[in-house]
C-alpha cells in the first residue's frame, strides 16, 4: 500500500513536470491567438510570399525575412557542419584522451559564451574584415554565417560524437579485421552506421541557428530585400521580431507574433524530423 | 611441437604478449599445421583471445600492447618493421564472437572489403558475392534479398554472413573467436559443417569453450591455461585426438575431463 505521502510526493511531481508542458502550451496558444488573426486578414499566401514589409503602410510580407533565414542558415551549414563533423570524428576516433578531455569542456564552453557576446565580436571583427576585404557593408549574410557556424558547432559536434562513440565496439573491429584502413573504417563503415545520429545532429544545429536572434541582430544589416550576393544585408525572421517588438501595437504587434507562428513552425518541423531520423535506426 | 615444419602456415616462437605492464602470454611455441582446424581451448581468462589476435595483429587496437618473440605468416615475421598491417588481415581474417554484420544490405556487407581493394566491377562484385554466399550456404537462402538489411537476417545467418564476408576478401587463414557461443545449437552445427568444408582450403584456427565442438572439427588442440604467475601459457598441443583421449598434461586432463575451468 502506498503512504499518502509517497502519493503527494508523486503528485507534486508531476505538476512540476506539467508545468514546464503548460509554458510550451501556454506559449503556443498565446502566439497563435495574437498572430493567427493577422494572417487571416492579410492572407496566408499574401503573408508568407509578400515582398514587401512596410508595417507603417499596413503592409506584411515576410517573404525576404525568409529569404534571410534561410540564406544565413544555409551559410551556416556549409561552413560549420563540415568543421564540425570532422571535429566529431577527430574526437570519437584519432584524438588521444589528454587532448580529448582538453577539447570536450572547451567546447561546452562555446556554449555557453552568451550570443551577444558573439554578435559583438562578429560586429567589431567579422563585419569589418568583410567590409575591407570583400567589400559590400560588412554587415551581411556572410557575416551572420560565420557567426551562426560557430554557434552550432557545440551541436553538431556533441551530437555527432555521441553517435559514434554509441555504436557497437564489432563494427570497427570487424571493418579493420577485414583488412580495411582506420579511413576507409570510418568512411565506409563507422560515418554511414553513425548516419542518423550525425543527420539529427544537423537538423538540430539548423534549428539553432534559424532561432538565433541577438547575434544575428547585430551582424546581418537588417534590410528587409532580397538579397543578391551573400555580402548583402539581410533580415531574418527572428531579428524581424527583435528589432521591431520594442515599438510596435496593434496590427503590427500583431504582424510580429505571426512571424513568430511561422518560425515556431518551422523549429517544430525541424525538431520532429530529428526526433524521427533518430528514431527510425 | 608435432607438426612438420614445411607444412606450418603460421609458427608462434616465443611470443610474450604484454599490455603494458601486465603479461598476458609467456613463452608461446607453436606451429599451425595448412588447411587444417585447429583449436585453442583452455579456461576463461587464460588469454585464448589474445593469441589469436595476434595472428591478426587485432591487439595493436589496445594501447599499451606489446608482442616480444615471433609470429611467422608462411615463413614471414608479421610484426616485423615493414609489414604491412592491412594486407595482413586480408590474408588472415576474423569472424568475432558476436556476429557483427554491419548496419547495411546483405550485398554492401560482402562487396565493402573487396571494393576497397579496387575491384569496382558490377559483374565482378555480383560474383564474389555469389561464390562468398555459396560458400556459407547461404545463396539459395537470400539470393532474391541481397538488398535487404543484413541486421535483419537471424543470428545464425548474421554469422554466416560475417564468415562470407570474410571470405569475400579471399583470406589464406580465418580466425573464429569463439564464433559459436552466441549461437543456438543448430546454428552452431551449420556453423561447425561450415568449418569442415572449409577447411580443404583454408587454415583455420578456433577459440572454443565447447569441449565437443573442439573435439568434433580440430585437427590440433591447443590447451592453454593460467601458470602460478596469472600468465597465460600454452600448456599442451597435439593432435585432437591424441589430447582428447590421452592427454600428456595432468593439467589438460583435469581440463577436458571437467575437474575445472
Amino acid at each position: 500500500m502506498k503512504t499518502f505521502r509517497e502519493n503527494l510526493s508523486g503528485y507534486i511531481f508531476m505538476l512540476l513536470a506539467l508545468s514546464s508542458i503548460s509554458a510550451l502550451a501556454l506559449i503556443t496558444v498565446f502566439i497563435i491567438v495574437q498572430g493567427a488573426p493577422l494572417i487571416a486578414d492579410v492572407g496566408v499566401i499574401d503573408f508568407i510570399f509578400g515582398m514587401t514589409w512596410a508595417p507603417s503602410q499596413g503592409e506584411y510580407g515576410i517573404f525576404p525575412m525568409i529569404i534571410g533565414s534561410l540564406s544565413v542558415t544555409l551559410g551556416a551549414v556549409i561552413l560549420g557542419v563540415p568543421v564540425g563533423i570532422c571535429c566529431a570524428i577527430f574526437l570519437a576516433e584519432f584524438a588521444p584522451v589528454k587532448l580529448r578531455n582538453l577539447f570536450r569542456p572547451a567546447i561546452q564552453l562555446l556554449a555557453g559564451i552568451p550570443s551577444v557576446v558573439y554578435g559583438f565580436w562578429g560586429l567589431i571583427f567579422i563585419v569589418p574584415f568583410i567590409r575591407d576585404y570583400l567589400g559590400g557593408p560588412g554587415l551581411s549574410i556572410l557575416a551572420a554565417s560565420v557567426i551562426l557556424a560557430i554557434m552550432i558547432l557545440p551541436t553538431v559536434i556533441s551530437i555527432s560524437e555521441v553517435s559514434i562513440l554509441a555504436l557497437p565496439r564489432q563494427y570497427k573491429e570487424g571493418a579493420l579485421a577485414l583488412g580495411m584502413t582506420h579511413w576507409q573504417t570510418i568512411f565506409y563503415v563507422i560515418l554511414p552506421a553513425a548516419k542518423s545520429g550525425i543527420v539529427a545532429a544537423i537538423i538540430l544545429g539548423i534549428g539553432r541557428a534559424i532561432g538565433e536572434t541577438m547575434a544575428v541582430i547585430m551582424v546581418v544589416g537588417n534590410a528587409t530585400a532580397i538579397p543578391t550576393s551573400i555580402l548583402d544585408p539581410v533580415r531574418t525572421l527572428t531579428t524581424n521580431i527583435g528589432i521591431e517588438m520594442g515599438y510596435a501595437s496593434g496590427e503590427h504587434r500583431q504582424a510580429l507574433f505571426a512571424t513568430g507562428i511561422v518560425l515556431f513552425i518551422i523549429i517544430m518541423v525541424l525538431n520532429s524530423l530529428a526526433q524521427y531520423i533518430t528514431r527510425k535506426k | 611441437m608435432s607438426v612438420p615444419s614445411q607444412n606450418a602456415k603460421l609458427k608462434a616462437k616465443s611470443a610474450h604478449l604484454y599490455y603494458g605492464a601486465y603479461h598476458a602470454l609467456k613463452d608461446v611455441t607453436f606451429d599451425i599445421p595448412k588447411r587444417a582446424i585447429t583449436a585453442i581451448i583452455g579456461p576463461s581468462g587464460c588469454g585464448k583471445s589474445s593469441l589469436l589476435r595476434m595472428f591478426n595483429r587485432m591487439n595493436d587496437l589496445i594501447p599499451g600492447a606489446r608482442v616480444e618473440g615471433d609470429i611467422l605468416l608462411n615463413g614471414e615475421s608479421i610484426y616485423q618493421k615493414s609489414m604491412d598491417v592491412v594486407s595482413l588481415r586480408k590474408k588472415v581474417g576474423m569472424v568475432f564472437q558476436k556476429p557483427n554484420v554491419f548496419p547495411m544490405s546483405i550485398y554492401d556487407n560482402i562487396t565493402i572489403g573487396p571494393k576497397r581493394y579496387g575491384i569496382k566491377g558490377r559483374a565482378e562484385l555480383d560474383e564474389i558475392v555469389e561464390r562468398s554466399l555459396s560458400q556459407v550456404t547461404m545463396w539459395n537462402e537470400v539470393k532474391d534479398e541481397l538488398k535487404k538489411p543484413g541486421l535483419l537476417l537471424s543470428a545464425g545467418a548474421q554469422q554466416r554472413l560475417c564468415i562470407a564476408r570474410a571470405l569475400a576478401v579471399e583470406p589464406d587463414v580465418i580466425l573464429m573467436d569463439e564464433s559459436c557461443s552466441a549461437l543456438d545449437p543448430e546454428s552452431t552445427m551449420k556453423i561447425e559443417e561450415l568449418m569442415l568444408e572449409l577447411t580443404g582450403k583454408y587454415t583455420i584456427i578456433i577459440v572454443t569453450h565447447n569441449m565437443e565442438q573442439a573435439r568434433r572439427v580440430s585437427d590440433m588442440s591447443a590447451f592453454m591455461m593460467i601458470d602460478h604467475d596469472k600468465v597465460g601459457i600454452l600448456a599442451e598441443y597435439s593432435p585432437t585426438v591424441e589430447m582428447f583421449s590421452n592427454p600428456k598434461d595432468q593439467r589438460t586432463e583435469d581440463y577436458i575431463t571437467g575437474r575445472f575451468g
